[in-house]
């Protein structure tokens, strides 16, 4: 178990008591919302006991509270399956939630050659109306399915319900079973309906279930490569995934499947056959990797492509797994060949950076990968917290068997997996195992964010609007990020801000050349001289003055 | 124009007794609308003489948005004014959103429009307040007069009670108010002693103790009221005295729903238990 780094003093903000900050935060609010949110707001802190301390995650947000959060509906439908090129996803339900949850996490896709499918393009939905409502949607959803498949033909079609077709009881699994027997194809649905967890990461749950469910497995021809993996857990936003493709086909590793970024239908189907799955986003997928572990006898390992050492780091952990000589040879070969390049650039551009400080609110993974890209040109990360993460993705895995489990996570179904008897094969020996770990390498290893966070820095879970604002104004950091709803409030607090969700027009920034964008991009935010201008007229000489007419 | 809704436990006779009460009604030369709330579509039958009606939704559904209110309302006994809501199968999608876009359907068409000189307006209500969609007609000063059919049944009462918690939750804002509960006799002990008590600690009255008579199921059976289809008789003359109570009725309360205990207590006290 890790330490809390000890480096006193080291935030620049040495003023700043983080006790007193969190009563500001904790001091506008009632007693009994204090109450819970003061569980998630922890200031990292070791002193005698060099645990890191429990946070509050993966609870209800409290109505009137403005939350970064999405829902169960945009987790399964936006973020997991969004990705994906060549199922037809359908969302059931009036028009709005299918067109919000469409494209706007850039998400991008590289077809396989002109035959091959990409609706990522398109934006399918029942667009039900009232009367679908009053008299049910089954019928405008079957009619939906088959108007798609004649049109598209293809491989699968997904159906994403939406709130109100929870409320009414469509049952969109016997559609789904309906459809598929009569048009030959993959049909499958998902109970995602918005209201149904505490936040996405129920959606990503129950979309991973679904593909694990309805898609893994299907395929068992073992197709070429001798170093065969899974990348679970990355999106491919902006193009992470093509970066970090490129990388490993130098290395000579083949991805068998990416869940999700650049995914295909034949890709899924076929990603029981890989040797290793290697984990990106522990909170949206950790549970698949156990599934495949369970059922397939894949083992997995925690690895990160964000910021060029993490990368290295990571290549050489994939290497060390396949415990093959001409492997580790080759990375070594990519990574003396890539990672000076980026260190020239992160000098360079450390010059400008150094010492200036960064916040991450964002994702289940993001606030914690991020650190690392800062890290590499000399920024520190003085508050950071996750929008949906729960206890494990904060403190590590090791508060796996002492975790709660509320009615919002029995609402989730937990799928029951046994090994398959004809394709359960384990990819190593229970000795081999066993050897690696002895000498030191790590399986389902995720020590989360806080051991990796400086003392005396702030870790909040799903932060609010008002300690956003808060925050801004006692810290005034360099660089704020998070996603697009938080993007203007920020800067019109006259602090650079940048998506972590959707990079803004940027990316890719995963890998090493991503490394480099990331930094210059930095570069440019945190050492332009705009924010400095925007003090609104009214804030240097208010126009009006009044007083009562009358005492 | 008054708006009256009728709510009691499913099967206690609602759409009975507001049908007999409407033809009441329109003896006395009322123009009365009967706006049917329940899925099933049979809160006119006995006006209309059969199941004639082709119900809102299912205009809407099938003529668009482009719909007349001669399309959805059906003249029935002595010029009543008949409609109804309808909704979807058992099991199928919303029909509390149903009736909500009725409502609104017809509040747009001008079914209330001072033009058409209604002296009434009866909703006719599915079973219990299941869902805000079943509330409609006590929200928004839709209905702003309320009778509960009860009997001395306990599940009866209980419903009735639950009725008036939300009526009270709805009395602030939309100015609905209780006019009394109609006991639809089930020939229980007691029972009229019995539901003039739990009248009295509700705040309100028991504006007609309704007999049993095997007159309701024959004229029934006939798709008739009881009024139209043997007027003399004295089941019939009963609903004509509702009738003439309803219209002279000005008892118009914030019902005090009551614990579940002090219910059970009422029930014992007149000698149900036994």
């Amino acid at each position: 178990m890790k330490a809390v780094k000890e480096e006193p003093n080291a935030l620049g903000i040495e003023t700043v008591d983080p006790d007193e900050v969190k009563q500001t935060l904790l001091a506008k609010v009632p007693t009994k919302v204090a109450r819970k949110r003061a569980k998630q707001i922890v200031i990292n802190k070791t002193g005698e006991d060099p645990e890191v301390p429990e946070i509050g995650a993966n609870t209800r947000t409290i109505p009137g509270i403005i939350t970064q959060r999405g829902c169960t509906y945009a987790g399964c439908k936006g973020v997991i399956l969004g990705p994906t090129r060549d199922i037809v996803n359908i969302t059931h339900g009036p028009i709005g939630c299918g067109f919000y949850s469409w494209l706007t996490r850039r998400n991008q896709t590289r077809p396989a050659g002109p035959d091959d499918y990409n609706f990522m393009t398109y934006c399918f939905s029942t667009d039900m109306q009232e009367s679908d409502i009053v008299f049910g949607g089954e019928k405008k959803l079957r009619t939906a399915i088959q108007e798609a498949y004649d049109l598209f033909k293809p491989k699968a079609i997904s159906i994403f319900s939406t709130c109100p077709v929870g409320l009414i009881g469509d049952d969109v699994h016997s559609v789904a079973r309906e459809m598929k027997e009569k048009l030959g194809i993959n049909v499958f649905a998902f109970s995602c309906e918005g209201y149904k967890g505490v936040s996405q990461s129920a959606g990503h749950h129950i979309a991973n279930n679904g593909i694990f469910t309805h898609v893994v497995g299907l395929d068992d021809a073992v197709k070429g490569g001798k170093y065969r993996i899974n990348l679970l857990g990355e999106y491919n936003i902006g193009g992470d995934a093509f970066e970090i493709d490129r990388i490993l086909e130098d290395c000579g590793i083949t991805v068998v499947s990416t869940f999700s970024g650049n995914s295909s239908y034949d890709e899924f189907a076929n990603a029981h056959t890989a040797d290793l799955n290697t984990i990106m986003c522990h909170r949206s997928i950790n549970y698949v990797a156990e599934m495949m572990e369970t059922k397939f006898g894949i083992p997995w390992i925690k690895i990160n492509f964000l910021g060029a050492k993490a990368c290295a780091k990571s290549l050489r952990k994939i290497a060390r797994y396949f415990e093959d000589a001409e492997l580790i040879e080759r990375v070594e070969e990519v990574i003396a060949r890539e990672l000076p390049e980026v260190e020239k650039v992160a000098e360079e551009v450390s010059r400008r950076c150094e010492g200036k400080r960064a916040m991450l609110f964002v994702g289940g993974s993001r606030a914690h990968h991020y650190q690392e890209l800062f890290a590499e040109i000399g920024m520190k990360t003085i508050c950071a917290g996750y929008e949906f993460a729960h206890r494990d993705d904060y403190e590590g895995r090791k508060v796996l068997p002492f975790l709660k489990v509320d009615a919002d996570s029995r609402n989730i179904e937990e799928l029951e997996v046994h090994a398959d008897p004809e394709r359960y094969r384990p990819r190593k020996t229970a000795e081999d195992m066993e050897r690696l770990q002895s000498e030191g390498f790590r399986f389902k290893d995720y020590d989360g964010m806080m051991p990796e966070m400086m003392k005396n820095t702030l870790v909040i879970d799903d932060i609010s609007q008002h300690e956003t604002e808060k925050l801004l104004e006692i810290y005034k950091p360099d660089v704020f990020c998070a996603g697009i709803k938080e993007k203007f409030a920020v800067q019109k607090s006259g602090i650079p801000m940048k998506q972590l969700h959707s990079y803004d027009s940027g990316g890719p920034y995963a890998g090493f050349r991503g490394a480099v964008n990331f930094y210059r991009e930095i570069d440019r935010m945190v050492n332009s001289k705009v924010w400095k201008y925007i003090k609104a007229p009214w804030q240097e000489s208010p126009e009006l003055t009044a007083r009562y007419a009358c005492d | 124009m008054r708006k009256v809704a009728i709510y009691g436990k499913g099967g206690i006779g609602k759409s009975t007794t507001t049908q007999n009460t409407v033809a009441g009604l329109a003896e006395l030369n009322k123009k009365v609308m009967v706006v049917g709330c329940d899925p099933k579509a049979d809160s006119t039958r006995l006006l209309l003489g059969g199941l004639a009606q082709k119900s809102v939704l299912d205009t809407l559904r099938e003529e668009g948005e482009d719909v007349d209110l001669e399309d959805i309302r059906r003249a029935g006994f002595n010029g009543v004014v008949c409609v109804e809501s309808g909704g979807p199968e058992p099991g199928v999608g919303c029909a509390g959103r149903g009736i909500i876009t009725s409502i609104n359907l017809l509040e747009q068409l001008g079914a209330y429009a001072d033009s058409e000189k209604l002296d009434y307006a009866f909703y006719d209500v599915l079973g219990d307040v299941v869902c805000g969609g079943f509330a409609m007609p006590i929200r928004e000063g839709k209905a702003q007069e309320i009778y509960i059919v009860v009997s001395g049944e306990m599940m009866a009462m209980y419903a009735a009670n639950n009725i008036c918690k939300g009526i009270v939750k709805f009395a602030e804002a939309g100015g609905v108010r209780l006019g009394g509960l109609i006991c639809n006799s089930r020939k229980v002990d007691n029972e009229r002693e019995m539901i003039e008590a739990f009248a009295d600690v509700l705040g309100t009255q028991m504006i007609h103790f309704v007999p049993r008579d095997n007159m309701v199921q024959r004229a029934e059976i006939n798709r008739k009221t009881v009024i139209e289809f043997e007027p003399t008789h004295p089941q019939a003359d009963e609903y004509r005295t509702l009738a003439g109570k309803i219209e002279e009725n000005t008892m118009h309360v914030i019902p005090k729903p009551m614990h579940t205990d002090d219910l059970e207590k009422l029930l014992i006290e007149h000698g149900l238990a036994g």
